[in-house]
């Protein structure tokens, strides 16, 4: 037998360890290749760890993704000129998901940026961090600083008891809403949380020392709420929650109107036209790109898998770009890309795996309704 | 009934002429929550090597090879519907297909327990 994914993509690289690789083999986890590094793809199994995230908590060390932090003046005007969000409209205390964008458009990664108060915080994935530093220090004026944290891992606890569990550890997580951010101590250990993820449920982000790692592990997982979770169960939370994986869902080919993100374009940039890409993207938004990222139900029980070819009757319409077994859903859903006249829900299509023609249904994202906190004391 | 094992961890139930094959419960393991088993057509030729059976878990598609050459003489229709029992039971109600065997002696170069379990424990 073969698997035929998670395996050495970047295998012509040393890959590196991360700061809790020790305590993820102490915990039974199943390392893989992942983004230069080696990760656990799972513990005591995906199906029971997804699960479990939707209805306690899940400790996630996402440690591979670059945390970096811009300073200097004018940093929110410097960084619009890279990326389509209202940065200078985001208040202390607060973040926005946006897209580095390409000159023609194209998405270059999809990232978090937090207005610190005295920096801005900018989490990029893992897989393209270094080409993001590269391009923040060729286009950011010099007089701005950028910093890669690499001092600091990021931890993300999700789940709807995420909240119970990280109060007490940290008190001031209560006082977050959704998108939210502040910084606190642990233990003597300066730490940053925000409230947010990547799985659709309500949680954290928390960012802290490598020294601290192993402890504040510990103490989460110590808890009857909190379990670890691998990347495995990673991939089908933020599936069935609707979430683009960057170099699957998005690439530089494709730019935020096709990948359905015109919710990152805010309304003044929209007026300004003054982003990467502007007259292409604000065309395709206008007038309707010639593609589109929808969800897919997929009928009967064969996953349907990133590469599968799309159809519209006899036409090749399409291709998947992320797609699996959907343990909430408890079928398989896709994501890809299809014709705009083609991505209104409903539309039947079908997605070819192993010669055979898989019926499908295009379907509105989410799969799985979010859970976010955007108010407090609730 | 000699039980025969390969590289590719599959298991071989010879009786007689006919051969049932199914993965070890290394391989259910490795592969995790198994969500969908395509098992082959009854009557497909297969030959050694070749692609047998395609299992599904939540993570990835993994090919089965056939361990032999032969003739598809049954799949396994209950995986159609609990693709689970490959997990619960690998070797035994998650058997995979049966066949002829069409070479016996293609048996010779396969392992049996004791040598599969030490081919494990090098990985």
């Amino acid at each position: 037998m073969t698997d035929t994914e998670f395996t050495g993509d970047e295998a012509a690289i040393e890959t590196e360890t991360l700061p809790l690789d020790a305590w993820h083999r102490a915990k039974g986890g199943r390392m893989v290749e992942f983004a230069g590094y080696w990760m656990p793809i799972q513990y005591e199994g995906i199906m029971a760890e997804h699960l479990w995230v939707r209805e306690n908590a899940g400790l996630f060390d996402v440690s591979h993704m670059g945390q970096l932090a811009l300073s200097g003046d004018d940093v929110a005007a410097a960084l619009e000129a890279l990326v389509p969000g209202d940065i200078s409209a985001l208040k202390p205390g607060r973040m926005r998901y946006s897209l580095l964008l390409g000159e023609d458009g194209g998405i270059l990664d999809d990232l978090m940026i937090t207005n610190e108060g005295d920096q801005y915080g900018i989490v990029v994935n893992g897989a393209v961090k270094w080409e993001d530093i590269g391009h923040l220090r060729e286009n950011l004026p010099d007089d701005i600083t950028l910093n890669h944290n690499e001092d600091y891992g990021l931890l993300a606890l999700q789940g709807p008891k995420a909240v119970d569990a990280l109060v007490r550890l940290v008190p001031e997580a209560a006082d977050l809403v959704f998108m939210q951010a502040t910084r606190a101590t642990w233990a003597g250990h300066a730490i940053a949380l925000s409230r947010s993820g990547y799985t659709g449920e309500d949680g954290f982000e928390i960012s802290l020392p490598n020294e601290a790692l192993t402890a504040f592990a510990d103490a989460l997982c110590a808890m009857d709420e909190v379990k670890p979770i691998g990347l495995g169960a990673r991939d089908s939370l933020r599936l069935e929650a609707g979430l683009p994986l960057y170099g699957h869902d998005l690439t530089p080919a494709i730019d935020p109107a096709e990948a359905d993100l015109g919710f990152a374009i805010s309304k003044r940039r929209r007026a300004e036209e003054n982003f990467p890409g502007a007259a292409r993207i604000l065309g395709h938004l206008e007038d309707g790109p010639p593609q589109k990222r929808v969800g897919l139900l997929v009928d009967g029980k064969l996953p349907v898998r990133e590469g599968a070819k799309l159809f519209d009757g006899e036409d090749e319409i399409g291709v998947v770009t992320s797609g699996g077994f959907a343990p909430s859903v408890g079928a398989p859903i896709a994501m890809g890309y299809v014709p705009t006249g083609l991505s209104t829900p409903g539309t039947a299509v079908a997605a070819e795996v192993r010669g055979k023609r898989v019926p499908c249904t295009v379907a509105a994202m989410p799969f799985v309704p979010h859970n976010y906190v955007r108010k407090t004391g609730g | 009934m000699p039980r025969y094992f390969t590289e590719e961890h599959e298991w071989i139930d010879v009786d007689g002429d006919i051969a049932t094959v199914g993965i070890t419960d290394f391989a259910q393991g490795q592969l995790g929550d198994i969500v969908f088993v395509e098992v082959p057509d009854t009557g497909a030729e297969l030959s050694k090597g070749g692609d047998a059976a395609v299992v599904e878990s939540v993570k990835a598609a993994s090919d089965v090879y056939a361990p032999v050459d032969g003739t598809v003489t049954e799949g396994n229709g209950q995986l159609e519907e609990d693709p689970a029992l490959v997990n619960s039971d690998p070797e035994g109600e998650g058997w995979f297909f049966r066949m002829t065997l069409g070479d016996k002696s293609q048996l010779d170069g396969l392992m049996d327990a004791a040598a599969y379990k030490v081919f494990c424990d090098t990985l």
